[in-house]
């Protein structure tokens, strides 16, 4: 399935159910990420596709099913639970990068205080990982003082400075200028290109077809389709994905 | 008649009224230091994922903030120092200096503790999600994240705390300790209740809390988180 031949699962969701009161969100889902695999997950605004992506590090609890991490369960609670978290990148569509803290501090707080690390070897990473998402010199300033697309790239080297076995996006590009969006999915397209392994809830119809190698249709709280994304962009076999499409790609 | 527009008492009294403000200046520190150390724990609790936490602060907090800071100084002083001998000093004035502390800082961190919830409430969810996205535990990102910006947001607040608290120490006379308003109803005693002298301790306190009120007005805007 993927290009690099190690296809171990490091994600498998096995019948996962989910409601927010009387909205069934999330259907009896079953998925598998493997290793260095990029899933692109799409689909209408209320399909279930951003619960899924936060269920996966347990930001969202299920009701019914398994979430299988690198071989392990997702841990309940606690020490377990947060050191699941630590391998779990996140990036979400607001940012949230820590207000009181700076650019730089955003990037070193998780490896200093979570796994440890020296602050001057902590400092030295960070800047390393700015410098690769370009924002080496906005190092000093607080967040608020920096566009968006520039926030949304140090979300995505905090989140790389713990080395995560992979990355959730949680619709990474929607709170942003459409002259941001770009800037911040070639960030993203480069981590594909490394072997990154992500869940890209998004979208960008564009990057789907540029990084992912399997696109994932979720409608009404379901998975409706699995394809690549060719297949899927230029032939897709449900009703619901046709039409999904035709509404977006048409204009 | 003139005696009510006699200020001599003031100058005659006045290392006697300095030792008073002392005194309050001490209670009001050292209260205030508890006071923010207890009301930090008890938000702590009050938001754990523990549900006897949470409740134990609940109620900690709902009893101490609605019963009469004179009942809660008296239980210190009456109850607990002299009818059960829980001396904390052999020094009588210590003794009723640490439970007046005590009895002040217990009720002042249940407002501390509210105004800190409150001051949570408008750190964004997604703050807290992000902290624990990254591996943080419960705790760190409680103190590493959503407190310090929680505390941010409530410095005036705090700063209102702080000055109420200054005032409230005048209710220690009930607990044994002489501060500055023991000193006052002594010297009403001694001259007779006269304006200046009411003015003048008036001014007294004010020159503790006006400045209190500017200097946390000051420290709220300086440390404002920018979203």
């Amino acid at each position: 399935m993927t290009e690099n031949g190690d296809a171990t699962p490091l994600v498998r969701v096995e019948n996962v159910n989910k409601n927010f009161g009387a909205l069934h969100v999330l259907k009896d889902i079953n998925l598998t990420v493997t290793r260095g695999e990029v899933v692109v997950v799409i689909g209408p605004s209320g399909g279930g596709k951003s619960t899924l992506c936060r269920a996966i590090n347990r930001l969202e609890t299920i009701d019914s099913g398994t979430i299988v991490f690198d071989g392990k369960p997702l841990p309940a609670e606690g020490k377990a639970l947060a050191r699941l978290r630590s391998d779990v990148g996140m990036v979400f569509q607001s940012f949230n990068l820590f207000a009181h803290k700076t650019i730089l501090e955003n990037v070193t707080l998780g490896p200093t205080k979570v796994r440890g690390i020296p602050r001057e070897q902590a400092d030295k990473r960070g800047m390393e990982l700015l410098e690769r998402v370009g924002i080496d010199s906005q190092a000093e300033k607080y967040p608020a003082q920096l566009s968006g697309g520039q926030q949304q790239r140090t979300a995505i080297a905090r989140a790389l400075a713990m080395d995560p076995k992979m990355i959730l996006f949680d619709e990474p590009t929607s709170a942003l200028d459409p002259e941001m969006v770009q800037e911040v999915l070639d960030v993203m397209i480069g981590l594909a290109r490394d072997g990154m392994t992500m869940v890209v809830v998004t979208h960008e119809m564009g990057f789907a077809r540029r990084a992912a190698n399997r696109v994932v249709f979720m409608s009404e709280g379901q998975i409706v389709e699995e394809n690549t994304p060719d297949e899927f962009f230029t032939s897709p076999r449900t009703d619901r994905a046709k039409d999904f499409l035709s509404k977006i790609l048409t204009h | 008649m003139e005696s009510l527009f006699d200020f001599s008492p003031l100058v005659q009294e006045f290392g006697t009224i300095l030792t008073g403000f002392w005194s309050t200046i001490r209670l009001t520190l050292m209260s205030g230091l508890l006071a923010l150390i207890l009301g930090t724990i008890l938000v702590a609790m009050r938001v754990s994922p523990t549900p006897v936490l949470r409740a134990a602060g609940t109620f900690y907090v709902n009893i101490l903030r609605n019963t009469p800071l004179t009942l809660v100084l008296l239980l210190c002083a009456l109850g607990l120092s002299d009818t059960l001998q829980l001396t904390l000093s052999s020094d009588s004035p210590t003794n009723y200096y640490w439970w007046a502390v005590l009895g002040l800082s217990a009720y002042t961190a249940s407002f501390v503790c509210e105004a800190l919830r409150a001051g949570m409430n408008t750190v964004p969810a997604g703050q807290a999600e992000a902290a624990r996205a990254i591996g943080l535990t419960f705790l760190q990102s409680l103190r590493l994240v959503v407190l310090p910006q929680a505390f941010r947001s409530v410095i005036a607040p705090l700063g209102s705390i702080l000055i109420a608290l200054t005032k409230n120490t005048t209710i220690v006379i009930v607990a044994g300790y002489i501060e500055a308003s023991a000193v006052m109803k002594q010297m009403f005693d001694d001259y007779g209740g006269t304006l200046p002298i009411f003015l003048g301790f008036a001014v007294g306190y004010m020159v503790l809390t006006l400045p209190t009120g500017f200097f946390f007005g000051w420290l709220a805007k300086r440390l404002a988180v920018s979203r």
